[in-house]
């Protein structure tokens, strides 16, 4: 049992392709691995009932999957983290499940997550947070937290979840694991319940940089239903590249030391010299307005948030609260009580920002900050090839440690932003240990490469010649790498 | 920095009810964030387009052909209050 969940989801998928790996008993040891989650990882487990009827696969042939309680799933439990949606049970399947199930994945269940994807750490779920399963004190990162746990706790071969602003891309570094954001509409968001629109996509959350290419393979691709999907001309290839010649990665010249914990960086720069064995060239790229990627993000998001989070009335789906009163206040008595703190904090924060007086001197001058990261990327990709930063300023941080200070939060995706408001490809690969701050277990560090829009194959071939290159090995509760 | 009467109003157009502990909390919250976001508002944009929009997309058109749609009792399975194959909602107006 034990060597069945050893195997990459590429290697089980390989071995049920040749006709070595029965695909029945392949999934049912990780439905069974599923069913001991101590995590509190999923919200919803596939425990062979009829209600996951419309999403059972014909044959499998594809690894099984954990996917993010974002995505909607007919006739099975659709939360997004969220008391308003509780017991909701969608009519329809997401685009991106839909292919899962046509490629013949059978879905595991749907994972845990922050209310709307909204947080840094899983703590703002409305159904509890997510344990890391490094170290069950600390947050598995967010808002894929779930998929992220899942994939690293040995409790799912691999996941999907979301990214708006690093939400696949920190939970993967926190966990030790792979997470790719890929360009915007690289994949279809139908049937993803919309966060920030213009800033949303769906990826894969793997072991490997193999399985997350064999899984960016089976999501991407034009879809009718979501008219921003562009797909990946050619599609993708499994990464064979062995070494980085000829290749140029970029830091960008504003990261500076104190933005960051001292054993990440000490990890980052030991990758930067790993780059340099590998015949990878590192060199210097200047960022500007990255700087304010944080600022410009926490007007759009919220901004597009506000608005998004509208349909949440009380009327066609989801909780309804109030009693005699009238239809607003009946409204507001639903998401009064329906929402959780941060969700109200960033629908109060969009509303203000798009609110009549403020619109041009926040949403506006966000917007033009969006495009001059753009343009910084832009010109750091006509000298290299790649930008390279951590993927978090520390490792996994303890429960409860920044709950407090919603800033705090927030600039935990200071690397992350930058990448999704300029729309391109980030993966990040784990690339060590790390003592915390004031010391305890051992945790992994990740290292995010961004490239060019729908350069995925280019980025997946070099993260995957550094992985073989770093050879992590670590795994939860076990010797130190 | 934001007010507690700014606060009040927003939270009004946003369908929000909040407790007078959490009108507390969300000035200084927001005042917080809005200070850290207000760096921005300094910067010489001038003539920069803004960007709405990563990908380069022209408008994209389909056939419109009529085709089935969700069956009314699908639709309305989710719904708090259904009633006579329709969603129910309180009068806009109090009695």
């Amino acid at each position: 049992m034990t060597d069945l969940l050893s195997l990459t989801a590429l290697e089980a998928h390989e071995a049920m392709v040749a006709g070595d790996l029965g695909a029945e008993e392949y999934t049912a040891a990780w439905r069974e691995a599923a069913g001991g989650d101590e995590l509190n990882a999923y919200l919803w487990r596939d425990e062979g009932g009829k209600e996951a009827a419309a999403i059972a696969v014909e044959r499998d042939c594809v690894a099984p999957i954990a996917v993010k309680d974002i995505f909607t799933t007919e006739g099975v439990p659709t939360t997004a983290g969220s008391r308003i949606l509780e017991g909701y049970r969608p009519p329809y399947t997401s685009s991106a499940v839909r292919k899962l199930v046509e490629a013949g994945a059978p879905i595991l269940g749907k994972t845990n997550m922050d209310e709307f994807a909204m947080g840094s750490s899983n703590e703002n779920s409305a159904y509890g947070p997510v344990l890391n399963p490094w170290d069950r004190e600390r947050v598995p990162g967010g808002s894929s937290g779930g998929s992220a746990a899942v994939v690293a706790g040995g409790l799912a071969p691999w996941a999907i979840g979301t990214d708006t602003g690093g939400s696949i891309r920190q939970p993967a570094a926190f966990c030790g694991i792979v997470g790719l954001k890929p360009t915007y509409g690289a994949i279809s968001r139908y049937g993803m319940i919309a966060f920030a629109s213009s800033l949303d996509q769906c990826g894969p959350l793997t072991r490997t940089v193999s399985d997350a290419a064999l899984l960016l393979g089976i999501l991407q691709g034009k879809d009718p239903c979501d008219s921003t999907s562009v797909g990946i001309e050619g599609g993708i290839a499994l990464p064979g590249r062995e070494d980085l010649s000829g290749l140029r990665f970029g830091v960008p010249a504003e990261l500076r030391g104190d933005d960051y914990d001292s054993d990440v960086r000490a990890v980052f720069e030991k990758t930067l010299r790993k780059i340099e064995e590998l015949g990878g060239e590192v060199a210097e790229v200047s960022l500007p307005s990255s700087e304010h990627g944080i600022s410009a993000y926490y007007v759009i998001a919220p901004a597009e948030a506000s608005s998004n989070l509208a349909r949440y009335d009380g009327v066609r789906y989801g909780m309804r609260a109030g009693g005699d009163g009238d239809l607003v206040e009946m409204y507001e008595a639903t998401r009064s009580e329906g929402f959780g703190p941060e969700v109200k904090r960033r629908i109060m924060l969009g509303t203000y920002a798009l609110s009549s007086g403020y619109y041009e001197a926040y949403y506006g001058q966000a917007q033009k900050v969006r495009t001059r990261i753009a343009e910084d990327f832009s010109g750091a990709f006509g000298t290299v090839d790649f930008v390279v930063t951590p993927t978090a300023p520390s490792v996994a941080f303890g429960l409860g440690e920044k709950t407090d200070d919603p800033l705090a939060m927030y600039l935990n995706d200071f690397f992350t932003v930058p990448m999704s408001l300029a729309g391109i490809p980030a993966i990040s690969i784990p690339a060590g240990l790390a003592e915390p701050e004031g010391g305890g277990t051992r945790l992994p560090v990740g290292f995010q490469i961004a490239s060019p829009a729908f350069s995925e194959q280019k980025l997946l071939d070099a993260a995957y010649a550094l992985e073989q290159g770093i050879g992590f090995d670590a795994r939860p509760g076990g010797a130190d790498a | 920095m934001i007010e507690r009467d700014q606060v009040l109003h927003v939270a009004r157009l946003a369908r929000l009810r909040l407790s007078e502990e959490e009108v507390e909390t969300m000035v200084g919250e927001l005042s917080g964030i809005l200070e850290h976001v207000d760096r921005i508002g300094s910067l010489d944009l001038e003539g920069v387009e803004p960007t709405s929009h990563v990908v380069a997309l022209e408008n994209v058109l389909r056939a419109d052909e009529p085709r089935p749609s969700l069956p009314r009792d699908v639709a309305l399975a989710s719904a708090p209050e259904p009633q006579d194959g329709a969603f129910r909602a309180p009068s806009p107006q109090a009695e």
